[in-house]
C-alpha cells in the first residue's frame, strides 16, 4: 500500500478511474510478488534432502525406476486428463431444442478386455526391472565395512564393531567402498533415511535390518528419522560424510584414541568437574588417556552419545543443532542450557547448570576433538 | 398363535410415540433418520478434523516454527487422521448407506432397524469417547526401558496451545512400541485404542444389518445385478468391514491388554515382536481405504450416467472390478511395510499384487469415461463433483502404482509424497464423490435443489484448494520432508512450497464454508424439486421428495436395471433415448401415489433401547481405563448394568406395535403394471 | 401390454430371489463368518509367539495337562449334540424335552467353564505362568479367555431360553428361532474349540 501511496502519478479525480488505477497497481504488484514467489518455489538444487540427487549407485538404480514410472503414468496421465477434458468439450449438453438424446449403449465387451489386458501388459513390463531391484538392493555384499546403527529417541548412534568406535549424528564412511549398516533400535521403531545413498529402512528394537550403503562422490549427506517415533521425531537427523579412503583412516585412528584427561586448573579441568559433578556421567561415556578416570557406560545400560570425540562432529543433539542461524557455541550453550526447551520429551533434563558451568562445560567439550 | 402369549408382562416403558421434535430423533429406527443423524455427525466431525489441518498447516507454514508445541502437534496430525478416516470418510459412507440402501434396492427399512439405530447411537458415543480425551485424557513424555523418564520444558516445550497435546498423539497407525504404555504412558492412546473398538463395533453391526438387507429385502424382480451400482458397493464396503474389524479388533484388544494389564505382545523389551501390530494393523488398514473410497465411487456411478443421460458404461465390470479390488484389497497390506525389513520376497510379492490392483481400477475409471462418451452430458454440481472425482482419482491411482514400485517407494514411504498420495485418493476420491452425492440426493432430503451458483462456487474453490493443497506435496516429499515433521529447518529448502499448502488448506475451508452457507439457505429456500429433479434413472426417485416416513406407498416390482428411466423413456430403432409422451403424467401419478398411500403402511415401531444400550458401552469403556480404582469399577459396573437393562428391554420388548390394520399393500398390482410395462428385453 | 402378462410369473418367481432365510438366521451366519476371523487372527497371533526362543518365564505349551483338556474338551463337544436335540425336540413340539436339553447345554458348558478356571488356576499358582510372563502366555491367556467369555455368553443365552421356557410353560415360534440362534452361535464356539484344541493344545511345542 505504501508503495502505491508515495506513486507520483496523480490520482484521477473520479473515484472509478482511482478504483482501477488501485486494481491495476495491486495487481501489478501481487504478480511481481507471485512471480518471484514462483522462481522462489522451482529452484531447485538447494534441498539436502532431495532424491533427485542420488549419489550412490542404489539410490541412481531407484531414482532410474522412479522416472521410468513417472513418464509411464504421466502418459496414462494425459490420456485420461485430455479424454475428460475433450468428453466435456464435445459431448456438453447444447442445450438447443431439437438436441437428440445421446445413444444408449450399455459397454462393449472388446473394450472392457482392451483396458483391462493393457494395463497388465504395461505393470508387467514395469514388474520385472522392480523385481529384480529389490533382490539386488536389499542385501549387504559380502565383506562390505558394517557400521552398526542404533537408533535412539531422538539420536543416531553408530558402532564401528571392528574398528571399535562409537560414534552420534555423524556417519563417516569411506568414498567408493560398500558399506553395510546393521541397523536396530533400543527404544521404538526408527527409520534411517539419506536420499541420496538409498531409500529408507526401519530400525526395529530386538530385530536387525540391513541396509546396504555406498557413497560415490566425497561429501557429507543429510538424512532424516523417517518414521514417527514419539514427541521429537522431526528433531532426529542425521548426516553421512563420505571422505577418501585415507583421511577415513586417519579418522579411524583419531576416533580410537582416547582423549586427554585435563589438567588440574585449567579452563577445561574446570568443564570436566561440572561434567563428573552434574549427573552427566550416568549417561555418557568418555574414554580418557587415564583410563582409570575413563567413564563407560555399558550397552545395557541407558545411553547417551558417547562424548569422547563430541567436538570432532559438527552437528550434536541429533544432527539438529547448530541451525544456520547460530553459531557453534550459541547453539551449544543454547542446548546445555535447556535440552528440553529445544527437544521436546528428550532424555536430557534441564540440569539448572548456572552460565559460569555452561561455559566451562564447552570449553571442555571442545577440547574433545 | 402365540404371540399374544408372548407379549411382555408389562413393558417397563412405554413405547416411544413422538414423531416430531427431539424425542422422534432419539427413539428413531427410520433408516432416513438414521442417515441424517449419522451425517450431520460426521460433518462435525469433518470440521473438527478440518480444524486441526489448518492449525498444523499454521506450524508448518514457516520453517522451524513456533507455532504449536511438539506435543499438541502430534496430537493434532493422529487426531485429524483418526477424525478423518474414523469419525468423517466411515460415517458419512454409513449416512449414505444408511438413507438409500433401502431406496434404492425398494424396501421400506433395513433388515433390523432396531440394530440400526444402535450402531449409529455407538459410532455417536464412540465419537464422543474419543473426543472426550481432549478434556480427560493425559500425555506425557516417553519412558526409556530403563525407567528414565523423558523431559519437557516447563511450558511443553517451543510453541504454544501445549493444552491440545493431552490427546492420542501416536499417529493413527498407533505403530508400536511408540503408542505402547513405556513410550506413551497417559491414558490418551487408550482413548485412542478404545475409542477405535467402540467405532469398529458400530460399524460390525452395520455392515451385518446391511449385508442381510441386501441379501434379504431386495424388492421384487430386483436381482443382485439388477441392483444400482452404490447399493453393490454398500455390499461390497460390508463385507470388507465384516472381515477386516474383527483383525483391528484383535489387535486393539492386544494394545489395550499391552497397555492396561501388563501383556508383551508388542513391547521388544519382553520379547513381543512391534512388526507384528504393523501386520495387523495394515490387513485391516489396507481393506479400509477401500471401505472409504468404494462408497464414493459406487455415487459416481450413479451420478454420470444420470448427468450423460446413457446408461452406465460396463456395469457388470464396474461392479465385478468394485468387488475385485475389495477381494485384493485383503492381500496387499505388506507394502505398507516396504521397509520395515521384511524379506525380499514379500516385498516383491506384494509390489507385483499392489500392481494388480491397478487393473479394476482402471477398468472403473475408463468404464466412466465411456459412460460420459457420446453423452449429453450437464455440468450440474453434482456432475462437476463426480468429474472432478474421475479427474483426482486418477491422480491418486498413478502416484498409487509408483508406490508398488518396491525400490521406488523406499524413498517415497514416511514423506509428504504418500500424504499426497492418499489425499488424492481421499480427498480427491472419497470427499469429492461424497459432496456429488450430497448435491445430487439433497432434494431426497429435503424437497429442494441446492443453489446451483454457490454449489460450483463450491466446487471450483475446493478443486482449486484441493489442488494448491496436495499436488505440491508431491513435491515436498520428494525433495526430503519426512512425514508427521512437527518442525523442519529452512536449510532443506522445503519452506515456500509449504506456503502454498498451507494457502490451498484455507482455501479448502473457505469452500465447505460456502457449502455450509449453501446447505442452511437451501434447506430453507432452495427451489422445490418436483419429484423428479436430475431426470434420474433408478428407483429411488419413484418416491416423493422429501421421502415419505414410509418410502414407497405400494412395494415396488422391478424387472430391469434403470427402472425408473425406463418407466420415461423409450429407445428408437437407433438406440437413442425418447421420452414417452405420457412420462409426465407418470411422473405426477407417482407424485401423488407416492403421498397417498392406499393402505395403511406397517412401519417398525420406534425405541428407547438401543439409545440405552449405547450409553453403556463408553461408560464401560472409560471404566476399562480407569480400572485400577475404585471408581473405574464402578464405572464398568455401571456401564454394564445400562447396557444389560437395555438389553432384556429390547429382548421383552415386542418387535413391532400393533398397527390398527395389518394389510398388505392392496393397490400392488398397479405399481407392478406400470413398471413392468417398459420392459422390452 | 402383453408383457405384463409375460412378466407376472417371474416376478412371482423372483420372490424367491432374496435367500429365503430368515433376517436373524441369516444375520447370525453373518456375523459368524466374522467371528471366524476373529478367532483367526488371535489363533494366527498365539502360533507366532507359541515356539518364539527366548523368552523368559515358562512357555504354555510346556504345561498343558492334555489329559485334563481333552476331558472338558469332550464335554464341550457333547454339549453341542445336547443343542441339537433340544432343537429336535422343540421341533417335535417337546416342550419339556427341549427345557432339559437346553440345561443339559447350559450345565455342560458351565462344566468346560468350570474347567477353564480350575486350569487357569493351576497355571497361575503352580506354575506362575500369568498373563504378563511373555508373550506367548499372554497370547494364550488372551486366547483361550475370549473363547471363554464366549462359551460364557452362550450359556446366559441357554439359561434365558430355559427360563423363559420355564415361566411361559413353551418356547413360543419367536423363542424357538431364538433357540436355534443360540444353537448356531453354540456351534460355532464348539467348532472354534475344536480349532484351538488341536492347533494349540495337541500341535504346538515349545522351542528348543
Amino acid at each position: 500500500m505504501k508503495l502505491v501511496a508515495r506513486s507520483e502519478t496523480p490520482y484521477d479525480a473520479d473515484p472509478m478511474a482511482r478504483f482501477r488505477q488501485h486494481l491495476t497497481r495491486t495487481t501489478g504488484l501481487i504478480g511481481t510478488a507471485l512471480l518471484l514467489a514462483s522462481c522462489q518455489l522451482f529452484e531447485t538444487g538447494d534441498q539436502p534432502l532431495t532424491t533427485f540427487e542420488p549419489q550412490s549407485p542404489a539410490a541412481e538404480r531407484i531414482d532410474d525406476l522412479f522416472w521410468l514410472v513417472f513418464w509411464i503414468a504421466t502418459v496414462v496421465f494425459v490420456l485420461v486428463m485430455g479424454a475428460i477434458v475433450v468428453i466435456l468439450f464435445v459431448f456438453r449438453d447444447k442445450k438447443s431444442e431439437d438436441a437428440k438424446e445421446p445413444k444408449q449403449l450399455h459397454g462393449s465387451p472388446k473394450l472392457e478386455v482392451i483396458w483391462t489386458v493393457i494395463p497388465a501388459l504395461i505393470l508387467a513390463a514395469i514388474a520385472v526391472p522392480t523385481v529384480s531391484a529389490v533382490f539386488d538392493l536389499t542385501e549387504c555384499e559380502d565383506g562390505a565395512m558394517v557400521v552398526e546403527v542404533i537408533g535412539h529417541q531422538w539420536w543416531f548412534e553408530y558402532h564401528y564393531p571392528e574398528e571399535d568406535i562409537s560414534t552420534a549424528n555423524v556417519m563417516v564412511i569411506p568414498v567408493d567402498q560398500p558399506v553395510c549398516a546393521e541397523m536396530t533400535s533400543d527404544d521404538v521403531l526408527h527409520n534411517f533415511w539419506v536420499p541420496a545413498l538409498h531409500g529408507k529402512r526401519y530400525l526395529v528394537p530386538g530385530q536387525t535390518t540391513i541396509l546396504p550403503l555406498e557413497a560415490s562422490e566425497t561429501g557429507e549427506y543429510w538424512g532424516h528419522c523417517a518414521e514417527f517415533c514419539g514427541l521429537s521425531h522431526s528433531l532426529m537427523r542425521a548426516r553421512v560424510v563420505a571422505m577418501e579412503d585415507s583421511e577415513f583412516e586417519d579418522w579411524v585412528g583419531a576416533q580410537q584414541e582416547p582423549t586427554t584427561l585435563p589438567a588440574e586448573g585449567t579452563p577445561e579441568w574446570d568443564g570436566y568437574q561440572v561434567f563428573l559433578n552434574k549427573a552427566c556421567t550416568q549417561c555418557h561415556t568418555v574414554r580418557f588417556d587415564d583410563e582409570t578416570a575413563s567413564i563407560i557406560i555399558p550397552d545395557e545400560a541407558f545411553n547417551g552419545p558417547e562424548l569422547t570425540h563430541f567436538a570432532s562432529r559438527e552437528v550434536f543433539a541429533g544432527a539438529v543443532l547448530p541451525g544456520s542461524d547460530q553459531t557453534y557455541q550459541q547453539a551449544l550453550k543454547n542446548w546445555l542450557a535447556n535440552p528440553p526447551a529445544i527437544k521436546p520429551g528428550s532424555y536430557m533434563p534441564n540440569l539448572a547448570l548456572t552460565e559460569q558451568e555452561i561455559n566451562d562445560l564447552i570449553v571442555w567439550l571442545e577440547s574433545n576433538e | 398363535m402365540t404371540a399374544t402369549a408372548e407379549r411382555p408382562q408389562a413393558t417397563i416403558f412405554k413405547r416411544p410415540t413422538a414423531t416430531t421434535g427431539i424425542w422422534s430423533w432419539l427413539t428413531t429406527v427410520d433408516h432416513k433418520k438414521i442417515g441424517i443423524m449419522y451425517g450431520y455427525a460426521a460433518f462435525f466431525f469433518f470440521i473438527l478434523g478440518g480444524i486441526e489441518a489448518l492449525l498444523l498447516r499454521i506450524q508448518l507454514a514457516q520453517a522451524d516454527a513456533e507455532f504449536l508445541t511438539a506435543g499438541a502437534y502430534n496430537a493434532l496430525f493422529t487426531m485429524h487422521g483418526t477424525t478423518m478416516v474414523f469419525l468423517f470418510v466411515m460415517p458419512v459412507g454409513a449416512a449414505f448407506m444408511n438413507y438409500l440402501l433401502p431406496l434404492l434396492i425398494g424396501a421400506r427399512d433395513v433388515a433390523f432397524p432396531r440394530l440400526n439405530a444402535l450402531s449409529w447411537w455407538i459410532f455417536f458415543f464412540g465419537g464422543i469417547f474419543l473426543y472426550s480425551t481432549f478434556f480427560f485424557g493425559t500425555s506425557l513424555a516417553p519412558i526409556s526401558p530403563e525407567g528414565i523418564p523423558g523431559n519437557l520444558a516447563a511450558a511443553g516445550g517451543p510453541g504454544t496451545l501445549h493444552f491440545l497435546a493431552d490427546s492420542p498423539d501416536g499417529g493413527w497407525f498407533g505403530y508400536q512400541p511408540n503408542a505402547g504404555p513405556l513410550y506413551s504412558p497417559g491414558t490418551a492412546m487408550d482413548y485412542w485404542a478404545l475409542g477405535l473398538q467402540i467405532l469398529g463395533l458400530a460399524s460390525l453391526i452395520s455392515s451385518v444389518n446391511f449385508i442381510v438387507t441386501v441379501f434379504n429385502m431386495r424388492a421384487k424382480g430386483m436381482r443382485l445385478l439388477r441392483m444400482p451400482v452404490f447399493a453393490w458397493m454398500s455390499t461390497v464396503v460390508a463385507f470388507l468391514l465384516l472381515f477386516s474389524l474383527p483383525i483391528i479388533a484383535v489387535a486393539l484388544f492386544m494394545v489395550t491388554f499391552d497397555r492396561q494389564f501388563g501383556t508383551l505382545f508388542f513391547a521388544p523389551v519382553g520379547g513381543g515382536d512391534p512388526i507384528l501390530w504393523q501386520h495387523l494393523f495394515w490387513l485391516f488398514g489396507h481393506p479400509e481405504v477401500y471401505i472409504l473410497i468404494l462408497p464414493a465411487m459406487g455415487i459416481v456411478s450413479e451420478v454420470l450416467p444420470v448427468f450423460s443421460r446413457k446408461p452406465l458404461f460396463g456395469y457388470s465390470a464396474v461392479v465385478f472390478a468394485g468387488a475385485a479390488i475389495a477381494f485384493l484389497g485383503f492381500g496387499v497390506w505388506a507394502h505398507h511395510m516396504f521397509a520395515s525389513g521384511i524379506t525380499p520376497v514379500a516385498q516383491a510379492a506384494f509390489g507385483l499384487a499392489t500392481m494388480t490392483i491397478a487393473i479394476p481400477t482402471g477398468i472403473k475409471i475408463f468404464n466412466w469415461l465411456g459412460t460420459m462418451w457420446g453423452g449429453r452430458i450437464r455440468l450440474t454440481t453434482p456432475m462437476l463433483f463426480a468429474v472432478g472425482f474421475v479427474a483426482m482419482f486418477t491422480i491418486g491411482g498413478l502416484s498409487g502404482v509408483t508406490h508398488s514400485i518396491v525400490p521406488s517407494d523406499w524413498q517415497q514411504t514416511d514423506t509428504y509424497y504418500i500424504v499426497a498420495h492418499f489425499h488424492y485418493v481421499l480427498f480427491g476420491g472419497a470427499v469429492f464423490g461424497l459432496f456429488a452425492g450430497l448435491y445430487y440426493w439433497f432434494p431426497k432430503l429435503t424437497g429442494k435443489v441446492m443453489n446451483p451458483t454457490l454449489g460450483k462456487t463450491h466446487f471450483w474453490l475446493q478443486f482449486i484448494g484441493f489442488n494448491l493443497t496436495f499436488a505440491p506435496m508431491h513435491w515436498l516429499g520428494l525433495q526430503g520432508m519426512v512425514r508427521r515433521t512437527w518442525k523442519y529447518p529452512a536449510e532443506v529448502g522445503l519452506e515456500p512450497w509449504n506456503v502454498v499448502v498451507t494457502i490451498g488448506a484455507f482455501t479448502i475451508a473457505a469452500s465447505i464454508l460456502v457449502f455450509m452457507y449453501n446447505w442452511y439457505t437451501s434447506r430453507r429456500r432452495g427451489q422445490d424439486s418436483g419429484i423428479d429433479p436430475w431426470d434420474a434413472r433408478t428407483i429411488e426417485w419413484t418416491t416423493p421428495n422429501p421421502t415419505p416416513e414410509y418410502n414407497f406407498a405400494t412395494a415396488p416390482v422391478v424387472s430391469r436395471l434403470d427402472a425408473f428411466w425406463h418407466m420415461k423413456y423409450d429407445e428408437d430403432e437407433e438406440g437413442r433415448a425418447v421420452r414417452k409422451d405420457d412420462a409426465d403424467e407418470i411422473l405426477a401419478h407417482l407424485e401423488y401415489d407416492g403421498r397417498n398411500p392406499s393402505a395403511p403402511i406397517h412401519l417398525p415401531s420406534p425405541s428407547y433401547f438401543p439409545l440405552i444400550m449405547a450409553v453403556g458401552i463408553p461408560i464401560i469403556f472409560y471404566g476399562i481405563i480407569y480400572h485400577t480404582t475404585m471408581w473405574g469399577k464402578a464405572l464398568i459396573l455401571i456401564g454394564a448394568v445400562i447396557s444389560l437393562s437395555a438389553l432384556i428391554g429390547w429382548g421383552i420388548e415386542p418387535l413391532e406395535e400393533e398397527s390398527p390394520v395389518e394389510a398388505e399393500d392392496a393397490d400392488e398390482e398397479d405399481m407392478e403394471l406400470e413398471l413392468v410395462e417398459v420392459d422390452d428385453e | 401390454m402383453s408383457d405384463i402378462a409375460h412378466e407376472a410369473p417371474v416376478a412371482h418367481h423372483e420372490e424367491h430371489e432374496s435367500t429365503g432365510i430368515d433376517n436373524r438366521k441369516l444375520g447370525m451366519w453373518i456375523f459368524l463368518s466374522s467371528e471366524f476371523l476373529f478367532f483367526g487372527a488371535l489363533i494366527t497371533n498365539y502360533l507366532l509367539y507359541s515356539n518364539r526362543a527366548g523368552f523368559e518365564g515358562i512357555y504354555p505349551a510346556a504345561i498343558y495337562d492334555i489329559p485334563f483338556t481333552s476331558v472338558s474338551s469332550f464335554v464341550l463337544l457333547m454339549s453341542s449334540l445336547t443343542m441339537v436335540l433340544a432343537h429336535n425336540a422343540l421341533s417335535r413340539g417337546d416342550q419339556d424335552g427341549t427345557r432339559t436339553w437346553l440345561f443339559a447345554t447350559a450345565a455342560l458348558g458351565s462344566v468346560f467353564l468350570a474347567g477353564q478356571v480350575f486350569e487357569f488356576t493351576e497355571f497361575i499358582v503352580e506354575y506362575d505362568m500369568t498373563l504378563a510372563t511373555n508373550p506367548a502366555a499372554s497370547a494364550f491367556y488372551v486366547l483361550t479367555g475370549f473363547h471363554g467369555t464366549h462359551v460364557a455368553i452362550g450359556v446366559i443365552m441357554l439359561l434365558s431360553l430355559w427360563g423363559i421356557s420355564r415361566r411361559q410353560g413353551s418356547l413360543s415360534e419367536r423363542h424357538g428361532m431364538n433357540l436355534e440362534l443360540v444353537g448356531l452361535y453354540w456351534h460355532f464356539v464348539d467348532i472354534i474349540w475344536i480349532v484351538i484344541f488341536t492347533v494349540v493344545y495337541l500341535l504346538s511345542v515349545p522351542p528348543g
